[in-house]
């Protein structure tokens, strides 16, 4: 069911100026983003910084205070209907349902969308087998592991084969081996052309999936731009660690206005240049510092701050 | 750019969910109201009659089990839709956040409230078949009327069913529940004419009953079950039809306020 203005140029998700507060605290201030077709974007940011909200406005489950919000090139507040039924959303918390069996979840999950019977039978056998639950159809909630519930939530959430879909943390609780093999899958489902708007603070896999992503904080978006890209423009290609620095070490670096960050006892400098930041390292901690290449970590911490968020 | 319309039939999708999970433990939701009549019938018969012979009703003479069976389906109907839509839909919301997977379908914030409430009177109505059946077996149904308990049922589970709804909307623990049953369902299930007739009470009394939907559903189960319908009963459905229609929009705008963040 598509408009006829849903030409294929235009962006699968557009906000322009989005705003939320509640009450005095204004949540979501001010944030703007695109996500083509076939893309694959990250909302990153601390915990509080407003990736929920915003993701919930997305999918019309928070109305926005301000801004525009267009899916499909349709506006969520009035093709709301329309909208959703091109949508998967995987929430963030646990939200399958308890009376219902692996299958039953599917399949009643599919029936809110008016998809027939026989339609969703198919398609649940087919989603099941791509998430490696074919022999768990007949298990009940309490029966599932953390992973395998996490896989469901994923398979019901494509039920009605969605155009975006969006996951707010997916990966967040997991263990290496199910955090994995869901990360397969995303990438499966990538490769499907399925676009993809998330959030997560897992920063390397962050970085290895998303084609493009932007990081929020106080609900404003500080940063947008490829993972590499960003690494590049934010960190340099590489990056000295040091653990309790000599405080001379410091002085010399702001001296010669250095690109570095303090954490703790820890402190990092970031540079492209490999041989000048050895030479540092030769320098001042030739025991204690390690080089590394620069990651989306780094760009995240600086572009948001160490300080610890509660 | 048209809006989308917030109620479709969409919503029969949300009450097929709770119809399928009640048919798995049919068992056990099939056996109260089937055994409830039973126990009461016989405790009232058997030790009761002997205190009460006779109980006048509506220019009736009837015996005190005849009076109280058609209650027992009233009361039926009142605490089904009400538990639903309060102990029940409260987990369903709060515990097991089905209401938040809901809303990340097509399905609307209404869709899903009106489905619950629906639910509610469709259980009211399941078991005030089942009861309805035992009583008759039992010999007090002599009337074809009784089928229109079927509507009754309904519409009583509709109002029962609303208010639950209303109560679950600004209830902020499962705890709370206590409150509104202890201090308005249960006397409300004593005093609407359930286990003695009004005309006993003083006028103060019984004009307060009058005010209560239990009281304007039991009469309507009395008059069904003894075939005693006529154009009074029409006004019984009007006061019960005027409950829901205070309540349902008042569930509406709470759970609205509550889940719309």
């Amino acid at each position: 069911m598509r408009s006829a203005n849903d030409a294929t140029d235009q962006p699968v998700l557009e906000l322009t100026d989005v705003r939320k507060a509640y009450g005095d605290f204004e949540a979501v201030r001010g944030v703007s983003f695109a996500v083509s077709r076939g893309e694959c974007f990250g909302l990153l940011g601390p915990n509080g910084a407003g990736k929920t909200t915003t993701i919930r406005m997305i999918y019309g489950f928070s109305p926005r205070c301000a801004g525009e919000i267009r899916l499909f090139g349709q506006d969520i507040a009035t093709a709301f209907r329309r909208v959703k039924a091109r949508l998967g959303v995987c929430q963030q918390g646990n939200t399958l349902d308890p009376d219902l069996s692996v299958l039953e979840n599917l399949l009643v999950f599919a029936g809110y969308f008016g998809i027939p019977r026989a339609e969703a039978k198919a398609r649940a056998e087919e989603l099941l087998a791509f998430f490696a639950l074919e022999g768990k159809k007949r298990f009940q909630y309490e029966e599932l592991s953390g992973g395998m519930a996490r896989r469901l939530m994923l398979a019901r959430a494509i039920v009605n084969r969605p155009e975006l879909l969006i996951l707010d943390e997916p990966t967040t609780g997991l263990d290496p081996q199910s955090r994995n093999t869901l990360w397969d899958r995303l990438l499966d489902l990538k490769r499907q052309g399925m676009t993809i708007l998330l959030t997560t603070h897992a920063m390397e896999e962050a970085e290895r999936f998303c084609d493009r992503l932007c990081i929020i904080d106080h609900g404003r978006v500080v940063t947008e731009g490829d993972p590499a890209g960003l690494v590049a423009a934010h960190a340099g290609r590489h990056a000295l660690e040091v653990e309790s620095p000599e405080p001379a070490m410091a002085e010399h670096l702001a001296a010669a206005g250095a690109r570095f960050d303090r954490s703790g006892r820890r402190l990092i400098v970031y540079g492209d240049d490999k041989a000048a930041l050895l030479a540092l390292r030769e320098r001042f901690c030739a025991e204690s510092g390690f080089l590394r290449p620069a990651t989306l970590e780094d760009v995240f911490l600086r572009a948001t701050g160490r300080e610890l968020r509660e | 750019m048209t809006t989308d319309p917030r109620f479709t039939w969409l919503f029969w999708t949300v009450w097929r969910r709770n119809l399928f999970v009640y048919r798995r433990i049919w068992t056990i939701n099939f056996l109260p109201p089937m055994l409830e009549p039973v126990f009461y019938l016989l405790a009232f018969g058997l030790g009761f009659s002997g205190l009460v012979r006779e109980v006048h009703w509506n220019g009736q003479t009837l015996s005190y089990t005849e009076f109280f069976a058609p209650s027992m389906l009233a009361a039926t109907v009142m605490w089904q839709a009400f538990l639903e839509t309060s102990y029940a839909s409260f987990v369903r919301m709060f515990y097991q956040k089905t209401y938040d997977a809901l809303l990340a379908t097509p399905l609307t914030v209404e869709e899903i409230i009106i489905a619950e409430i629906v639910w509610g009177a469709t259980r009211a109505v399941i078991a005030a078949v089942l009861m309805l059946t035992v009583i008759a077996l039992l010999g007090y149904v002599p009337s074809l009327h009784a089928l229109a308990i079927l509507p009754i049922a309904f519409l009583g589970g509709l109002a029962f069913g609303a208010m639950g709804m209303a109560t679950t909307s600004v209830t902020s623990s499962i705890d709370m529940f206590n409150l509104p049953i202890f201090l308005v369902i249960t006397p409300m299930f004593l005093f609407s004419g359930t286990f003695f007739p009004l005309t006993g009470l003083p006028a103060w009394a019984s004009g307060m009953a009058q005010g209560l939907p239990l009281y304007h559903l039991a009469e309507l189960t009395r008059s069904a079950c003894l075939g005693l319908l006529d154009a009074s009963s029409l006004w019984h459905m009007l006061a019960l039809a005027a409950c829901a229609a205070i309540f349902i929009p008042l569930s509406l705008a709470g759970m609205r306020r509550r889940l719309v963040k």
